[in-house]
């Protein structure tokens, strides 16, 4: 059985990476190359996989769950410019894929000794995009 | 690393649902208000899934800015603001129920999909399309 917990938070950003000409960074990333940031509402959907505990009736507590996302990701990335706040973000283009997979590998290893497993982990940047990530 | 990507995309048409070799009574039975003759609208949600590996170089998986180029020159551009029975030639004959859309939509995205977004780009593996809050088709293209 699968259970999910949503959380949001707020963060700026600048998609471009330094080895690349203006015009190519203009051709990949678009508006979001601008070099003075801009930011985005991120929605952040934390699925876990695991079987229910008769004794509790749940698969993992979700208050818990809420507890490790706030620790792992909204914490230290809420209202925060994730370039110049957010390591890896400092080297690594915090595009909306590379977000996600830098969220998915904070949670995993908060999940490795159960009972539940990290599933599906998935971003959206706004409400008309979303990434989805699930560890491969 | 693979990631699926999702992208929503709006549109507004009219339509009837009717089939000319069924009887009126028939066609109403079928599509009920939707068999209505002088047509109705909807405010679409198309909802685009593309899945690959992340380009280490550039940090994405697809070129949102090519999708959304080809997405609204062969969906936007063919369906909005449109009557679909009459102005768009595949619904000519065939009901443009939300199933038979979603059709639509995979055979033109596919026909054009290595042109678009280039040798490297991710596969098509959903297609939604969402007729009111209450009504949407799910395509998979992944079996």
């Amino acid at each position: 059985m699968l259970i999910t917990r949503r959380v949001e938070f707020s963060s700026s950003h600048i998609c471009r990476n330094p080895l690349l000409s203006d015009e190519e960074n203009q051709r990949l990333y678009g508006p979001a190359a601008n070099a003075n940031g801009h930011g985005h509402n991120y929605v952040l959907e934390v699925t876990l996989a695991g079987e229910v505990d008769p004794a509790t009736g749940m698969i993992y507590d979700l208050k818990d769950l809420k507890d490790v996302m706030m620790e792992e990701v909204v914490d230290p990335m809420d209202h925060r410019h994730l370039n110049y706040e957010v390591p890896p973000f400092d080297k690594v283009i915090p595009t909306t894929e590379n977000l996600a997979v830098e969220i998915w590998n904070r949670l995993d290893k908060r999940f490795e000794h159960g009972p539940a497993r990290l599933h599906t982990v998935r971003l959206f940047e706004t409400e008309d995009t979303c990434v989805e990530y699930q560890g491969a | 690393m693979t990631v699926r990507i999702t992208r929503n995309y709006r549109f507004v048409a009219s339509h009837r649902l009717h089939l000319d070799h069924l009887s009126e009574e028939a066609n109403q039975k079928l599509f009920g208000k939707c068999n209505n003759p002088y047509g109705h609208g909807h405010n679409y949600v198309v909802s685009i899934t593309v899945h690959g590996p992340i380009d280490e170089r550039t940090g994405l998986a697809v070129s949102v800015a090519d999708l959304d180029t080809l997405v609204r020159r062969e969906v936007i551009d063919r369906y909005d603001h449109r009557y679909l029975n009459f102005d768009v030639a595949e619904f000519a004959s065939v009901p443009s129920t939300t199933e038979n859309m979603a059709f639509a939509i995979r055979d033109h995205l596919q026909a054009n999909w290595q042109t678009a977004l280039g040798p490297n780009a991710p596969r098509l593996v959903d297609i939604k399309v969402q007729e009111t809050k209450r009504n949407s088709v799910a395509l998979s293209l992944i079996s």
